[in-house]
């Protein structure tokens, strides 16, 4: 059925796969740590270029390894990336990721540093970065429908008033625009920890539910039970949580979930950076609950824009996602304005309905997707974590 | 709502609401609201408490369940006089 949002359209590029991006980034991907000084190099060379250094893709093995492929894969896939120069210290692994990024059409190029040194590879690796800046700054934006957009949301430093005003915003955002053909993400396994008898019945069926419960059983006993060493009074809430009256993690939790709304349903589960494959509708992605750990796996998941709603002021940014920061705390927009995209501090006042916050939100996912810089873009904010299963070999 | 809310609670059944305003202190008529239906009431804060943080809507025994948003947010461990403030010092989580 048609509704106000249906005919919604934004400026976007139109990616070779058919996918939708927000940003036109030519990313210059370190296969490994000591492939960073390369890639930071070749940025600093070729204007209009994004390094992306990270801390790990050293003797890693089994699933660790394979993340870490999925995350590098899935970053340099990602539609809001128009080319990708990989650099590694050697080819094998240095082919594998180009070549998975290769299948979304995109031009990739890869070099590998044993037997050539940097200063040969920083050269090679400039001409070809800067080839791909003039075929990136002649592309256009074009006119895409917002059905086509995949937004991913994780909150942080949480309060109570993200369970009152900013969750809400985004959980009625989703239940807009879900129904028009969006794509989206939220996760944070740890953090419904408290909500998860709710969580589970939001699935889009007993089936998925029945998965999930036993995703977010085996993080408990495999995770926390395995390696706690008190309440976690410490972690879960955090210091910032608690500072911001959040007293248990089941009150976190309850807050949490307001940002799936009232009516959406999660139709699949989804490994840490991994892509959708059952069509249009809301994943559940199993994911740190760490802010710059969860907005990487999500964008290596392929969401192009990231909403963010924060009680205490949460700065985190991505690379190559735009992360748009909402929160209802009047003391944060007092305090922390310059990180502040939408301010529905209106709710709590009850100035603002969840239904007006929420289509002020959407306004601003359109102009970000058109092109405007988000807080988090505009002070620098550029946290790329990779997530590690458990130590390397 | 012509007056700012001092306090918000989410659901009819709660135990707990949330301060809203900052530079709350002991003694405020508070204008409290039901997000629910936006139904009102008035109560009176028995203590400063920072925005953000929880305060009683009934006296609550050690020993009770704190409910917010409808549902179990963990257990109260000190007995808490109506309006005074709840948190980490008097509730604590049922998990981990």
């Amino acid at each position: 059925m048609a509704s106000k949002y249906s005919n919604m359209t934004v400026k976007a590029y139109r990616r070779e796969n058919g996918r939708v991006g927000v940003r036109n980034h030519v990313v210059i991907l370190p296969v490994d740590d000591i492939s960073n000084a390369a890639c930071e190099a070749v940025a600093n060379n070729v204007k209009g270029t994004l390094a992306i250094p990270h801390a790990y893709g050293r003797l890693q093995f089994g699933e660790d390894l394979e993340l870490h492929f999925r995350t590098m894969i899935g970053t340099g896939s990602n539609p809001n990336v128009h080319s990708v120069v990989v650099i590694g210290i050697e080819p094998g692994w240095t082919k594998r990721i180009a070549d998975g990024i290769r299948e979304t059409g995109k031009e990739v190029a890869e070099f590998s540093i044993e037997q050539n040194g940097d200063f040969e590879t920083i050269r090679r690796a400039s001409w070809a970065a800067k080839d791909f800046v003039h075929k990136a700054t002649e592309v256009q934006r074009e006119e895409c429908n917002i059905s086509e957009l995949w937004v991913s949301t994780k909150c942080g430093e949480s309060d109570t008033t993200t369970g009152l005003g900013s969750c809400p915003t985004v959980g009625n955002m989703y239940d807009k625009l879900l129904p028009e053909g969006i794509t989206g993400f939220f996760g944070e396994t740890s953090e419904i920890t408290g909500a998860e008898h709710i969580c589970q019945k939001r699935a889009i069926n007993e089936e998925v539910g029945e998965r999930w419960y036993k995703m977010w059983k085996a993080y408990q006993d495999d995770v926390i039970f395995a390696h706690q060493t008190d309440d976690l009074s410490d972690s879960q809430p955090t210091k910032g949580n608690i500072e911001g009256g959040l007293t248990t993690i089941e009150e976190k939790a309850l807050g949490n979930l307001e940002k799936i709304g009232r009516t959406s349903q999660y139709i699949d589960i989804l490994d840490p950076a991994e892509q959708p494959k059952s069509g249009n509708g809301l994943y559940f992605m199993d994911s740190s609950s760490a802010a710059a750990e969860c907005v990487t796996l999500m964008a290596a998941g392929g969401a192009v824009i990231h909403t963010f709603p924060t009680g205490q002021g949460n700065v985190v940014g991505n690379p190559i996602v735009p992360v748009i920061k909402i929160t209802a705390n009047p003391r944060t927009v007092r305090t922390m304005a310059e990180h502040v995209d939408v301010d529905v501090s209106g709710i709590l006042r009850r100035e603002m309905t969840i239904d007006e916050a929420g289509d002020a939100l959407i306004e601003m996912i359109c102009r970000t997707a058109n092109g405007r810089n988000t807080a988090a873009e505009a002070l620098g904010h550029r946290e790329f974590s990779m997530t590690k299963l458990y130590r390397s070999a | 709502m012509a007056e700012i809310p001092h306090l918000l609670v989410h659901e009819h059944d709660d135990n707990v609401g949330v301060v809203v305003v900052e530079g709350l202190t002991a003694g405020t008529d508070m204008l409290c609201c039901v997000t629910h239906d936006n139904s009102t009431f008035r109560l009176t804060s028995g203590a400063d408490v920072p925005i953000g943080h929880k305060i009683a809507l009934k006296d609550l025994k050690a020993g009770d369940t704190a409910i917010k948003y409808g549902e179990d947010i963990g257990k109260i461990i000190a007995d808490i006089p109506k309006g005074a403030h709840v948190h980490t010092h008097n509730c604590k989580t049922k998990r981990w």
